[in-house]
């Protein structure tokens, strides 16, 4: 089945902008919990649009196709970010064995609609895919990732 | 009697855009109704088929309801009550190289 999916434009009016440093630590993370879903979170200042602070967090799933935030670890993390006046700039997760698409399961879940949405494929030993996305109101729009 | 009920920003289109509102009531389930008649819908998004929906973190001070008694779970003055969707997904099912 040709998943029609793969072949979304990348949309020219957002774009990721990301650190090195912080790239390779979201791929550095995906890579050391293959094959369990990585996840977590890039904390900025609210309104900024600038990932800072790099925030993995523990799957509670520990699943190779699943992930979830541990509900008391993101109480802590989100009262930290709103004391130090953050938001979630970036919420990453990696697929172990498909594609760095969100999924049905991903789109649907998704509920921080000012965040960037990077997914992560550690399907290839060798090469991490490495993409962004919006994901608003169910409709899913790829963003260019731009290496700062 | 006051408790402080923190929104997500997902939900603020049912306050008006507020990050906190207030409302009454001796238990969480008493407390969202409380909130259903100042926000209209935002109950629904909150509680399904009279539970609690799963992907909806709701904690009373520093505990996830969950581990109390849920819609159950009493409330007073003076608490305060967060909700948080939940952060989740996945690349769910793996697709097989296979007859299905």
């Amino acid at each position: 089945m040709i998943s029609a999916r793969s072949g979304a434009t990348v949309n020219n009016e957002t774009v990721l902008s990301i650190t090195e440093a912080l790239y390779s630590q979201i791929v550095a993370h995906a890579r050391k919990d293959h094959p369990d879903e990585a996840c977590g979170v890039i904390a900025g200042p609210v309104g900024s649009d600038r990932p800072e602070r790099f925030i993995p967090m523990e799957n509670a799933e520990r699943s190779p196709t699943f992930y979830r935030f541990d509900s008391a670890e993101q109480l802590r993390v989100w009262r930290e970010m709103d004391v130090r006046d953050e938001e979630p700039v970036v919420i990453y997760h990696s697929h172990t064995a498909t594609e760095a698409y969100p999924s049905r399961t991903d789109i649907s879940y998704a509920s921080e609609p000012d965040a960037h949405y990077v997914l992560v494929s550690t399907r290839d030993p060798d090469t991490a895919e490495f993409r962004s996305f919006r994901i608003l109101d169910g409709e899913v729009t790829e963003e260019e990732v731009g290496i700062i | 009697m006051a408790i402080e009920v923190r929104i997500p920003t997902i939900l603020r289109t049912y306050t008006d855009g507020a990050k906190a509102v207030e409302g009454t009531g001796t238990t969480l389930d008493q407390l969202f109704k409380d909130l259903e008649t100042r926000h209209p819908g935002l109950e629904a998004r909150l509680i399904d088929d009279g539970a609690l929906r799963r992907f909806v973190n709701v904690y009373l001070n520093d505990e996830d309801v969950r581990f109390l008694d849920g819609l159950s779970t009493a409330v007073k003055d003076g608490d305060a009550v967060t909700i948080l969707p939940a952060v989740a997904g996945g690349a769910g099912r793996a697709r097989t190289a296979s007859f299905s």
